[in-house]
């Protein structure tokens, strides 16, 4: 048996090895380093919000209103006085606490929707299939816009909404990761020794499509980010008097043209950020299917 | 050193290396042989060996991470490494052709036939339209397509993997290279195909006179196909003769250990056990210094511990291998065949309880686009207590069809039945009680696929023995006792299971189907994805939990030797159909039903030397659209006449316990020389 335990033990070794290969790979690639470095400053800024802002993000001052870029006002102050650098600050908080939670809510109902399609398949999963192409059809800010106007504006029900929304997407992709896995002679084997759906789905084949739920729940946040700010654009998502980006544009974007500092800064806080997520998910992507 | 003109390839002192992260990893070291012009040359061994690698490097054409970083090549008398890339470029052209296993990905699926064909010539002759079409077709007549002008016209995927590989080396004969490479060009194809496959390129080989370089994993393949041949061994090319010399009379213990773990034409299970070679392979690259088989071989010594042995000079033969002449004499193992345990309820099964599983008029009907596809038609078998039942066919035969139905992972036609004990089980696994189950187990082809990779060997053995309900250290105990029964240690049990070896993986796999205490285990394959010096211990270990707890085997394989050594009886099928079925020694001594005896016939071992082959024509049939009457009289060589067309022959009595699906009188039907005399 030594020579058996000497194999496995090198087997192992060469498995940790090639598993912090790739992490260090990763950790090496300038891809992954940047989306960090973005996504962990709009982090910070979430966290520490107003004690991170130079001035009070809230208080207007109405005889320095639209005040350009200056030593006081870095960002220049918007229509209210109010200085809008602080306000890019602290404006990432909301966004950062809903944007993750809807697409939290997206990868779950997802995963547990197209792990019931691809291993039950049969007529729902047709029709479900049908649907979900259906509605990836319609433009999904509109599909939003849609069901907030019905059900009311909050932070909970932009969650929700965005997070069905996102549900059939995640279910697609998480479907035909089970197609596979159902085929292979290990789920023949559980049901050979009499384990039941559920059991089977949750328990044999859900670890294994679970990394490509991950890979798509990061290229999904990158997504909802910029949803929550058209929604709040549009007055549906965020709401005043929260400092936020989607809605500093809305308020803003009828003086652009002279008034350029009142939205080009809110306007490139959201783009990083969404670069940013997009980039750690681009290098998660990486390591996971390496 | 002097150029030597008169080789089709000559290989010094080869070295390739893998980049794998930033280690460089050497995976071939110091391979040297040569092919003269007009020889056949084989390179075998098992998996991960180097095989393949060295034949990418013979064309430069390795991987991108790959590189020779030592010794030279020439190929033609023409250094690899003094040529331009244009030259190089030129030398692929004309004067090197690959062919490679998987005909269909070598094809390009969205051009017709005639397209890809006549683009070789096109490029290499410049020649247009018609009159490459037409050199074309007569590469096709030429690998015996009996009608070029149709298959042209077809894309790949409407020809069968045996047309495909035709076509393959149709192309790569074209510019009549002087060297052919084959990678394992038949391993994907059925027995009677290969057979075929293997007749054109030997009868190509004698027409043409080119060199062929032939890799391959399967001995009696390389033995009837090869003039020469190398043994490669984790990277090193260990033993390197005339074929006949490196077979006949091996001089490295490893050549030795392989051809002996081999189940030998005729060799059954009470007649011994199987020998096997201890240990695993390992990977390439991480044994240096010292010889690479020392901690496998039984002839090993401390020199061979501490010093890696050149290649030793045996006149027209190497050997890498300090004692080459103690070979002969490697000690053998304990090959008592396996000792029958007591009845599990103390009590022997009699004949008269009936048999275990039963199947009566089992079928399956697919409804595919309006049309019906039968892939099992009514089969009746009975399997008898503590016996093996093995079942031969080729692809499409409905082997695994059969299987899935037994087990209940698909479910029969109405009017089908399984009996266990005699008492019918419901269609499917889900419908089944835990009772039902627990007696009935699957052991499957592919262990990489059939073990959950996110869970520890521990954790899905546990899962299994949820099926006899015990809990805590009764459990605990089971599942040790389990493990132990396979020979598996407590290391093994905390792994997942990729990082175990296939064989490894496969002990696990059975197991599983050995948790709940089984009366009937389905062998679907077991040993078609393992090496051969895997292979021989899993069927060691097969046949002794069989001896053990007295379990019924239904065992499916397309490995003729394989079947006939586990066997006690043997079902033969084609298009879903029993053809034949009767006791193992029968069916291999005959009368034979033609199939079987085409099947028999195609079965490649190292001990004969062509004689008398049968050969089967023509593609198997459609099974959408199935030939009327006897459904094998398309292909049969035997055929009566237009009776065989009109009526399906009953199974009739051919002897005892044997039956013959046929329209020939038994009497009249063919036999093989048996192997026992």
């Amino acid at each position: 048996m030594s020579a058996q335990t000497a194999a496995l033990q090198a087997s192992r070794a060469a498995a940790r090895g090639r598993a912090a290969e790739r992490w260090r790979a990763a950790l090496h690639s300038k891809t992954l380093l940047a989306g960090v470095l973005i996504l962990g400053f709009w982090i910070v800024c979430a966290l520490a919000g107003a004690r991170l802002a130079p001035l009070d993000p809230y208080a207007d001052d109405l005889l320095a209103t639209l005040a350009p870029p200056s030593a006081a006002h870095w960002f220049g102050t918007d229509q209210l006085g109010r200085d809008v650098f602080s306000r890019v600050i602290v404006g990432a908080r909301d966004i950062l606490i809903v944007a993750p939670l809807a697409t939290l809510v997206g990868t779950v109902l997802g995963t547990a929707l197209g792990l019931a399609l691809g291993y039950m398949r049969g007529t729902v999963d047709e029709i479900a299939s049908r649907v979900i192409e259906a509605l990836q059809a319609l433009p999904l800010v509109i599909v939003a816009l849609m069901a907030l106007a019905a059900v009311g504006t909050s932070d909970l029900t932009v969650v929700l909404v965005i997070g069905f929304v996102f549900t059939p997407l995640i279910a697609r992709t998480v479907r035909s990761a089970v197609l596979l896995e159902s085929e292979l002679d290990y789920v023949a084997a559980a049901r050979l020794r009499g384990d039941g759906t559920l059991a089977i789905m949750f328990v044999e084949i859900l670890p294994n499509v679970l990394p490509i739920a991950v890979v798509e729940m990061t290229v999904r946040l990158g997504y909802a980010i910029f949803f929550v700010a058209s929604l709040s654009f549009l007055g549906f998502g965020i709401q005043p008097p929260s400092a936020d980006w989607g809605i500093a544009i809305a308020e803003n974007y009828s003086l652009v043209g002279s008034y350029w500092w009142t939205v080009l800064f809110d306007a490139a806080a959201t783009a990083s950020l969404v670069v940013g997520v997009n980039l750690v998910a681009d290098g998660l992507a990486g390591v996971f299917e390496a | 050193m002097s150029a030597p003109a008169g080789d089709a390839l000559r290989i010094e002192h080869l070295e390739v290396s893998y980049r794998v992260g930033r280690r460089e990893r050497k995976v071939v070291s110091d391979v040297n042989f040569t092919i003269r012009r007009g020889e056949s040359y084989g390179l075998v061994g098992e998996s991960g060996c180097g095989k393949s690698t060295v034949a990418f490097a013979a064309i430069r054409y390795l991987a991108r991470n790959g590189r020779v970083s030592g010794g030279r090549i020439w190929v033609d008398g023409r250094d690899l490494w003094s040529l331009s890339a244009r030259q190089l470029r030129e030398l692929r052209t004309r004067s090197v052709a690959m062919v490679y296993q998987d005909p269909g990905r070598a094809l390009n699926p969205s051009v017709r036939i005639g397209r890809q064909m006549a683009e070789v010539f096109e490029v290499a002759e410049g020649l247009t339209g018609r009159a490459a079409l037409e050199r074309a077709a007569h590469m096709l007549a030429r690998v015996q397509i009996a009608s070029p002008d149709r298959v042209l016209r077809n894309y790949p995927h409407e020809l069968s993997g045996g047309m495909q590989q035709r076509v393959v080396i149709a192309m790569a004969l074209s510019m009549s290279p002087g060297l052919l490479i084959l990678d394992e060009p038949t391993t994907g194809l059925d027995a009677t195909v290969e057979a075929e496959v293997l007749d054109l390129i030997a009868r190509l080989h004698a027409e043409l006179g080119n060199s062929i370089l032939f890799i391959s994993h399967n001995l009696p393949v390389v033995a009837r196909m090869c003039d020469r041949v190398g043994v490669l061994y984790a990277g090193e090319l260990i033993e390197e003769g005339p074929a006949a010399e490196v077979f006949g009379d091996p001089r490295h213990p490893y050549t030795v250990g392989l051809l002996r773990c081999m189940p030998t034409y005729g060799m059954r299970k009470n007649d011994g056990r199987l020998e096997t070679i201890p240990g695993f392979l390992p990977a390439p690259g991480t044994i240096t210094g010292r010889c690479v088989y020392a901690d496998r071989c039984a002839n090993a010594t401390e020199r061979c511990r501490v010093e890696a042995p050149p290649p030793v000079d045996l006149g027209g033969r190497t050997a890498r291998c300090f004692y080459p002449e103690r070979a002969p004499d490697l000690p053998r193992q304990n090959l008592a065949p396996a000792r029958r345990g007591a009845a599990p309820n103390g009590r022997e099964p009699k004949q008269s309880d009936g048999p275990l599983l039963a199947t009566r008029n089992l079928s399956k009907t697919y409804r595919i686009a309006g049309r019906t596809l039968q892939a099992v038609h009514r089969v009746t078998l009975d399997l008898w207590p503590g016996e093996t039942l093995g079942l031969v066919g080729e692809s499409g035969s409905g082997k695994s069809s059969l299987a899935k139905l037994l087990v209940g992972l698909s479910s029969p036609d109405a009017g089908s039945e399984v009996q266990l004990h005699g008492e019918a089980l419901p269609a499917s696994a889900d419908d089944r009680t835990l009772e039902q189950l627990k007696a009935l187990q699957m052991v499957f082809q592919n262990p990489g696929s059939a073990l959950n990779r996110s869970q520890t060997v521990r954790r899905l053995l546990t899962r299994s023995l949820r099926l006899v309900r015990l809990v805590g250290a009764a459990r605990e105990a089971r599942l040790e006792e389990l493990a132990a029964s396979v020979r598996l240690t407590a290391e093994h049990l905390d792994e997942k299971p990729r990082r175990l070896s296939g064989g490894l993986k496969q002990r696990v796999g059975i197991a599983r189907a050995f948790a709940g205490g089984p009366r009937v285990v389905v062998c679907d394959e077991p040993t078609s994805a393992l090496d051969v010096s895997v292979q021989a211990a899993i069927l060691n270990l097969l046949v002794d939990l069989q001896a053990q707890e007295r379990v019924g085997y239904i065992f499916i394989s397309h490995d003729l030797n394989v079947v006939h050594y586990v066997s006690d009886r043997i079902a033969v099928l084609y298009l879903g159909r029993l053809m034949e079925m009767g006791p193992a020694d029968r069916v291999f001594s005959g009368p034979h039903h033609p199939y079987t005896e085409a099947l028999l016939s195609a079965n490649p071992h190292l001990e004969e030397r062509d004689a008398g082959r049968i050969r089967l024509s023509g593609e198997l049939p459609n099974a959408l659209n199935l030939p009327s009457g006897c459904v094998f009289h398309t292909r049969c060589p035997r055929k009566l006449g237009s009776i065989c067309e009109r009526e399906e022959p009953p199974l009739a009595t051919a002897g005892p316990g044997h039956a013959i699906r046929c329209h020939i009188p038994p009497d009249r039907l063919g036999r093989a020389a048996t192997p026992h005399g």
